[in-house]
């Protein structure tokens, strides 16, 4: 594993395209660390109110763990996929390309609809986020990382129509090499949703 | 020495797709880092629903292993290794670690403190006037 994705941006003495990559990369990779510094914050204020269900249902009460183990899989699967198509990007494979990020779609519309399922069960039994500390925190948090995979879905769609259009330029290049970046924190973050929030919420 | 000091910072400045071998690892890494991941999830919800262990020992094993999946994703997917090309990256991540670890340790301890300190509620209707 010496290949790296990214690399020290140095200012190149000739700003070309290949260097622009270089440093578009660093500044996205910064980009997603501050994110994770954003859901550091709802990870923390779920972790303060998980106990502060205000007499409304627990967690153990409401999490599906089968659900949440399916939507794991999706994610993890879909995180997986999308490094094919960043292979086959290497490979300038566009039929490899294109499939593979078919496949991440279509993985990353279960998920979203998965909890999207879980989010209208629970809000029509009466346990949305206006009933308690909990919920409100749970539904921050959650619904934090479903709108960063609905971003993600919207920003893949872009990116298959620039790559029918205009091949592996690239621009379309380096915003794949972003998105894959984006997605696959995206997976990093739902590890700790699923750990955190479903697996110890369901145990304690 | 037939190697220069400087080579490993020199070898820093080249952006990818200008050095032999850059890209996106390989299909052996992603399968390998795949099939991990897989294994530590697999574990991990086997742990939330035994009934083997006391609640505080899952809550440790989940951590754990929540944690080992992560490195696992970093590895094999995001491909932070610690080669000097990315001492930057590395750096980055190592402070973006620390922040995330005060903001959660750090919120989690100031509120126990407050909750223990705080007085009950039925004890404040007693003392009003």
């Amino acid at each position: 594993m010496n290949q790296s994705l990214l690399v020290v941006p140095i200012p190149a003495p000739h700003g070309g395209a290949v260097e622009r990559r270089g440093v578009t990369g660093f500044g996205f990779y910064l980009y997603l660390l501050s994110d994770c510094v954003l859901f550091a914050t709802l990870f923390a204020a779920f972790a303060v109110l998980h106990r502060s269900v205000a007499g409304g249902p627990t967690g153990p009460q409401l999490f599906d763990l089968r659900n949440a183990f399916i939507e794991t899989a999706c994610l993890l699967t879909s995180s997986v996929t999308c490094g094919m198509a960043m292979l086959a990007c290497d490979r300038r494979d566009s039929r490899a390309a294109f499939a593979a990020l078919a496949v991440t779609f279509l993985l990353g519309l279960v998920f979203l609809s998965l909890e999207f399922t879980e989010f209208a069960h629970m809000v029509s039994e009466g346990a949305g986020p206006s009933r308690s500390a909990f919920l409100s925190a749970f539904f921050m948090l959650v619904g934090t990382h479903g709108l960063h995979v609905t971003a993600g879905l919207a920003w893949l769609v872009v990116i298959v129509v620039q790559l029918r259009r205009k091949g592996f330029s690239e621009g379309v290049v380096r915003r794949m090499f972003c998105f894959s970046l984006f997605w696959h924190v995206i997976d990093v973050v739902w590890i700790a949703v699923f750990s955190f929030v479903y697996l110890i919420g369901s145990a304690s | 020495m037939t190697q220069p000091l400087l080579a490993p910072i020199e070898s820093a400045r080249v952006t990818p797709g200008t050095h032999d071998g850059q890209g996106h690892g390989s299909l052996r890494g992603y399968l390998v880092g795949y099939f991990v991941a897989v294994l530590l999830t697999i574990a991990s919800f086997l742990a939330a629903e035994t009934s083997a262990l006391t609640p505080s020992s899952v809550t440790a094993a989940i951590t754990v292993l929540a944690i080992a999946q992560m490195l696992v994703h970093l590895i094999f997917f995001l491909h932070i290794s610690t080669s000097p090309h990315q001492r930057t990256n590395v750096l980055a991540f190592a402070v973006t670690a620390l922040v995330v670890a005060m903001i959660v340790a750090g919120s989690l301890w100031i509120m126990s403190h407050l909750e223990s300190n705080m007085m009950p509620s039925g004890q404040t209707m007693q003392m009003q006037p």
